[in-house]
């Protein structure tokens, strides 16, 4: 009752005075009371939010962040765009590969991307989905270069102009004085930066000509993003670098769409005239055929249903994928029989770690009995012995027990040597369930006896004694009158020895074969290995969720504040 | 003053391709590597000669090319860099170059010429495998066995598929947690002729008859994920036969004299070697790449070999390989690349393994938990 | 616990419990040597025998168990070399012990009197249970010390080493480790790591069990939750979550992002174990301070603190031990710069299975076995200073 030091003795026994009660200093008592709360509970505040804020900025925050990443999926949208977009009007179940404009919207996608070396990153993300498009995107990097080169070389032949890099820079840029398009500039700025996650916002020298941009639309937009690149990324000069390919089948493109050139009579006119009268008689690109031509797996509807399934910026499929699922033509269905894994390990997890528990609670249970009931002297001692494997080193205990467990390990050459066992079937108790479950056993042990070993301390002996003078019998004496006392403890190191146990990784790694492992070791596998980080962040968020509920069913049951270690 | 720096500038100009940047390479280095005897190795035969050459240099190493993809990536997404020399394996060395993490080498401009002035591009020809990756080693993933374990009137297991032959050879067996090599090798004792193992492999009953014949012994494999696994089983006798990499076999056999030999069949050839990340300052960027172009010269590769029995990734360096720095014996017999050794051998097929790698890992996870 | 008689029991009583211990044991050495039955008889006769004798003839207890002890010692010797004699030294001994502590009625000296034999068996049988618990737990680290002193780079039990041949033990990984650089650096990075991540998590977890404890903190189980959650989220999410975090922030790979991040894994214990010993502060002994004008801090250092100390201390430990032995998120947040000893002993079990690991082990227990007992030593000699008996 901390209010009490506010309230004056004197005034406490003037209570046949009316009115509000007051405090020393006069003022309403009610009032006071509650600025002095207000205080406290401010007190109390500032005290921990020193701590709060650590604790949120390098745990909680790290730990969102990377749970983030089961939905995030922004890579499709940023690396394809244009292909995005065009793809949205396609019909997956018609069993036909999508049209031109889907090839063609890939092309100036799949050139920048590659340019950019992002190209395989995105195969690597599409290729966990689908297999195969991995090396699709690797070979047609490359190879995309090579599309619509005979309008290219056409192109050069009419005009060397086109190879120039003078000539680009100015037909593009529109001279010194024209109306600039920088929104245009922005928009490229906006999608590199996307593409790449670097910072495109420095002056590059260039901006595109209004004029020119509203007649060839497409060039400008290839020529800005190629221009960003160069000077940003290879830190060279707009001017003085020949424009991709891309930029002049863009060209050829915005020409044969017939661009209005009556009107343009800026610089390069004549040159783009000249090309047009070229092109009008030629015909049009086969984008369609040229990716066919790379590799035909970009005729094939899984690959494109695939980038249509996962183009947008979030998605649920890392997380059917932890249970299991994948997106089908109808929605999530589940994975071939040959695939499934991970509802098996999330049971595999919860049921070892239930038998661990269970053995710890039996092992644990005389153990903190005796320790509580021994002399403070000898119950010192014997802590020694739970506190020094407590204090060794994981990875040692970790190793102790495949040295003990292994075929020619010490339990099996005891036995052997005792002629307990024939020396040709010496036991398996290591690399399977059994190992894990007692190498993790002895581990969790000592985070059983601590809580219990609290909570039993402070059972009164007389207690039972009573019980007993009462005429109950051992048995009932102790199941009637010590076991409800001894719960609480129970229950405390259940909770810490399941929790513990359901997050491990290193132990199971090194003793638990195939059949003992855990979810943690595939978390983790797809964290340095796989690098399937989305798939890993949703394996590890349904983990997480599990040990919240159990967590707040913990603090519900038995309450947080009960836990005691040693 | 002046006229020592321009000494030293001639001097590294004779020594280096990159003698413009002689002056101002940065002062120390950071080395990521694997540990163990290899990291050993390389710090015998490149770095303690290079920071001979190079007073002050500070060489700092990190044990971490096991997650080097993974952090390379985190460090590229974070913009801060701190490896400057990377050694990796070649499907890694792809990986990272697919993602623009490393950095593309000119091998003749990059990498020393070999002493009878063959380019570098001629003299690790094939191995070559990215352009990011400067090839060091190969090294091949094979099996030893116990020699004492062999029941009498027996031959010693001389070919893959006695890995599968439980009853005339009993005892445990040890695999990789993983797919590669282990299907290929299933694939093959199952009848899969030797060039259309991937062909059969890309196709989901060529899986699963891997998995299959895999199945066989399922109950005899005891399964190894970290390098030092298969000696310690094999120096236990946990196991009768066991696949690890061939250096491994060589120090359990040669240095710790334990009774093991090796089975050389069917070996599957891979390359380990440098990377340089993409997007070093240019000081770092200097030093590591006269750090690489020494290291990797034809001499430095065939020190290489006094350490450890991994084969040197140029062709000019084979006729140089000598003794065993310690134990005093030839090298050249213990090397994967030996003819001798080299009869039926495979090469990592890395292609087939980005595309199919996580595909068939799911299903080969799943079929081990099982 | 005085009342109770200690009188010595008759022959017909010790002697058949005495064979029956004899023949169990005789049971194990039979069976090595290839006869059980041989075994279980031998082992039967003989300790009969010689409770006969000890307990009738030859009373004199001292000379009685060297006897037992070095003469078991030598016929184990006789017949299995080295570790026969070792074998039959610890036999001779227990027997040797077990015949007087029965024959005696030692063995009632701590019970009430009123308790029947059968409670006294159960009595008993449940100490045999704890006792093989304690096995359970203690063995496993028992059995890698000799190991630390193989001559091989293995973690295998040698023939040599079985027969206690001197060629067969070395201090080749003690060596080591004293003169690698790699260990050294470790160790010297673990030293360095773990106090300041302990302090860390002492000074804000102390503040912040204190501003917890008080009755009027808002949105108390909320925050509560979140500070205990570095102890509740699985290692591997965390090392995940904040290797992605801390390379975005420049942290990866430095000394200050470990130290950061075995500061966050610690704090639970410490919250967990001051909130714990403030329940049963007594609130008017700040209010006494208080009163007699101590501001805040010094009522906090010179009441408060000496007061919860027992609890801070504790919790200390455990955010220590936390960061000495975290291996999973150390892999992950720090760099070659920063590896610590559970990161080089991981690489040692991966990559070069080393026994190295094994010796450092054995040293790290051999200082927490000092500690322990320093530690017990000196809450005894402050208890007998205080007046207060030992337990």
């Amino acid at each position: 009752m901390p209010q009490k030091e506010f309230i004056n003795g004197d005034k406490m026994s003037d209570t046949t005075d009316t009115g509000p009660v007051l405090a020393a200093d006069g003022r309403p008592l009610k009032r006071s009371l509650n600025r002095a709360l207000r205080r406290q509970k401010l007190r109390a505040l500032g005290l921990i939010a020193p701590l709060l804020i650590f604790v949120l900025v390098t745990f909680i925050a790290p730990i969102a962040d990377m749970l983030f990443r089961s939905v995030e999926n922004q890579i499709v949208s940023n690396t394809l765009p244009g292909t995005v977009q065009q793809l949205e009007t396609w019909d997956a179940t018609s069993g036909e590969a999508p049209g031109e404009a889907v090839y063609e919207a890939l092309y100036y996608d799949l050139f920048l991307a590659s340019e950019a070396k992002e190209h395989t990153r995105l195969g690597t993300r599409l290729n966990y989905e689908e297999t195969g498009i991995s090396s699709l995107f690797r070979s047609s990097g490359r190879k995309v270069d090579d599309v619509g080169e005979d309008y290219i070389d056409a192109l050069e032949d009419l005009n060397e102009a086109w190879e120039d890099e003078a000539f680009w820079y100015s037909l593009m840029s529109g001279g010194e004085d024209a109306a600039k398009n920088s929104g245009l500039l922005d928009e490229e700025r906006e999608r590199l930066s996307g593409l790449t996650g670097d910072d495109y916002s420095a002056d590059i020298g260039f901006v595109p000509g209004q004029d020119i941009s509203q007649l060839l639309p497409n060039t400008a937009r290839a020529y800005s993003s190629f221009a960003l690149f160069t000077v940003i990324e290879d830190e060279d000069v707009v001017a003085e670098e020949e424009p991709w390919e891309a930029v002049k089948i863009a060209l050829v493109q915005d020409i044969k769409r017939g661009a209005d050139m009556s009107g343009y009579e800026g610089f390069g006119a004549e040159e783009l005239r000249a090309a047009q009268d070229m092109l009008q008689g030629q015909p049009d690109i086969a984008f369609k055929e040229a990716f066919l031509d790379i590799d035909e797996d970009w005729g094939a509807t899984d690959n494109w249903r695939t980038m249509q399934v996962y183009s947008p910026p979030f998605t649920a499929g890392y997380f059917l994928n932890a249970i299991d699922m994948q997106n089908g033509l109808d929605g999530p269905e589940a994975r071939p029989e040959n695939q499934q894994i991970y509802i098996m390990l999330f049971k595999r997890t919860l049921f070892m770690s239930l038998v661990i528990m269970g053995s710890c609670i039996l092992l644990a249970y005389p153990v903190s009995y005796l320790l509580s009931n021994l002399p403070m002297r000898s119950a010192n001692l014997l802590m020694i012995l739970v506190l020094l494997p407590f204090w060794t080193s994981l990875l040692v205990r970790t190793s102790a027990w495949k040295v003990m467990l292994q075929q020619q390990g010490v339990i099996n050459d005891t036995l052997v040597w005792l002629g307990l066992v024939d020396d040709a079937s010496r036991l398996v108790m290591i690399n399977n369930q059994f190992g894990t479950i007692v190498a993790m056993t002895h581990i969790l042990l000592p985070f059983m006896i601590l809580p219990m070993y609290s909570v039993m301390s402070t059972i009164p002996p007389s207690y039972v004694r009573a019980a007993r003078s009462l005429g109950a019998t051992n048995w009932t004496s102790f199941w009637r009158v010590y076991f409800p006392q001894s719960v609480p403890g129970i229950g405390a190191g259940s909770i810490l020895v399941f929790i513990l146990a359901i997050g491990y990784y290193i132990t199971p790694e090194i003793v638990g074969g195939t059949t003992g492992t855990f979810i943690s070791n595939r978390i983790a596998y797809h964290i340095s290995s796989s690098l399937n980080w989305g798939l890993a962040a949703a394996l590890g968020s349904i983990l997480l969720a599990a040990v919240l509920i159990l967590y707040w069913a913990y603090d519900k049951i038995v309450g947080i504040d009960n836990v005691k270690l040693g | 003053m002046k006229l020592t720096k321009t000494l030293m500038a001639t001097t590294a100009l004779t020594v280096t391709a990159v003698a413009a940047h002689a002056q101002d390479m940065a002062d120390s280095m950071t080395l990521v590597s694997w540990g163990g005897a290899y990291q050993k190795s390389q710090v015998n035969a490149y770095a303690i000669p290079y920071q001979e050459m190079h007073e002050g240099l500070e060489v700092v190493w990190d044990e971490s090319s096991n997650e080097a993809v993974a952090k390379l990536r985190a460090m590229d997404e974070a913009g801060n860099v701190t490896w400057d020399v990377v050694d990796v394996v070649a499907s890694d060395a792809m990986r990272l170059c697919d993602e623009g993490l490393a950095m593309e080498i000119d091998p003749d401009e990059h990498l020393a010429p070999a002493p009878d002035g063959t380019s570098a591009e001629d003299d690790f020809g094939d191995l070559l495998v990215s352009d990011c990756f400067i090839p060091q080693i190969v090294y091949s993933t094979t099996f030893g066995y116990r020699t004492d374990m062999v029941p009498e009137g027996v031959d010693a297991p001389d070919d893959i598929c006695d890995v599968w032959d439980t009853e005339t050879y009993p005892g445990k067996r040890s695999l990789e947690k993983r797919p590669i090599n282990n299907m290929e090798w299933a694939l093959l004792c199952d009848g899969v002729a030797k060039d259309e193992v991937y062909d059969v492999l890309a196709t989901e009953e060529g899986q699963q008859q891997a998995l299959d014949k895999l199945d066989e012994i399922k109950d005899d494999v005891i399964w190894w994920s970290a390098g030092a696994d298969t000696p310690q089983l094999l120096a236990d006798g946990e196991v009768f036969m066991g696949s690890t990499y061939n250096g491994r076999l060589f120090s359990v056999i040669e240095e710790q004299d334990q009774p093991v030999a090796m089975m050389w069949d069917a070996q599957v050839f891979d390359l380990d070697g440098w990377i340089i990340p993409e997007g070093l300052p240019d000081d770092r960027l200097a030093r590591a790449l006269d750090f690489i172009y020494f290291a990797t010269d034809t001499q430095r590769l065939a020190d290489q070999a006094k350490y450890i029995s991994y084969g040197p990734a140029r062709a000019s360096s084979a006729p140089l390989v000598g003794q065993h720095a310690e134990l005093g014996i030839e090298m050249a017999p213990h090397m994967p690349t030996d003819p001798e050794n080299a009869k039926n051998t495979f090469l990592y097929n890395y292609e087939f393994w980005a595309d199919y790698r996580d595909d068939i890992d799911a299903k080969f996870q799943a079929w081990l938990a099982q | 616990m005085t009342i109770t008689v200690i009188e010595p029991k008759p022959v017909s009583f010790v002697a058949p419990v005495v064979a029956a211990a004899g023949a169990f044991a005789g049971l194990f050495v039979g069976t090595a040597q290839g006869s059980a039955l041989l075994g279980v008889i031998g082992g039967a006769i003989i300790g009969a025998a010689l409770t006969f004798l000890f307990l009738t003839i030859f009373r004199q207890e001292r000379a009685a168990r060297w006897i037992t002890t070095l003469g078991m010692a030598a016929a184990g010797f006789a017949f299995g070399g080295a570790m026969g004699g070792v074998i039959g030294l610890a036999f001779g001994w227990f027997f040797g012990w077990f015949i007087f502590w029965l024959g005696e009625g030692r063995y009632r000296a701590k019970l009430p009197p009123y308790t029947t034999s059968l409670q006294v068996f159960y009595h008993f049988l449940f100490r045999v249970i704890c006792g093989m618990i304690f096995f359970f737990l203690i063995t496993p680290i028992v059995v890698v010390m000799p190991l630390s002193f193989n001559a091989e780079n293995f973690f295998t039990f040698t023939p040599e080493m079985l027969r206690l041949d001197p060629d067969g033990y070395s201090l080749k990984h003690y060596r080591d480790f004293f003169t690698n650089d790699d260990w050294q650096q470790a160790m010297w990075n673990s030293i360095s790591i773990a106090p300041i991540a302990t302090l860390l998590s002492v000074s804000f977890g102390t503040l912040a069990a204190i501003g917890l404890s008080s009755e009027h903190v808002p949105f108390r189980r909320p925050i509560m939750a979140i500070l205990i959650s570095p102890m509740i989220v699985p290692l591997i999410i965390s090392a995940a979550g904040m290797y992605f975090f801390y390379s975005r922030l420049g942290l990866q790979g430095t000394f200050w992002g470990v130290v950061l991040a075995h500061a966050a894994l610690g704090i639970p214990f410490v919250i967990i174990t001051v909130t714990a010993t403030l329940v049963g502060f007594d609130r008017s002994l700040t209010r006494a301070a208080a009163n007699m004008g101590a501001d805040p801090v010094t009522t906090f250092f010179r009441v408060q603190m000496p007061l919860i100390l027992p609890g801070v201390i504790s919790g200390g430990l455990f955010a220590f031990i936390t960061s000495f032995d975290e291996v999973v998120v150390v892999l992950f947040v720090g760099s070659a710069g920063q590896k610590t000893l559970p990161w080089q002993m991981f690489t040692g079990l991966r990559e070069q299975i080393s026994p190295t690991i094994l010796a450092v082990a054995t040293i790290l227990v051999a200082i927490s076995i000092c500690l322990l007992t320093t530690v017990e030593l000196l809450r005894r000699r402050s208890e007998r200073l205080r007046g207060m008996s030992p337990g």
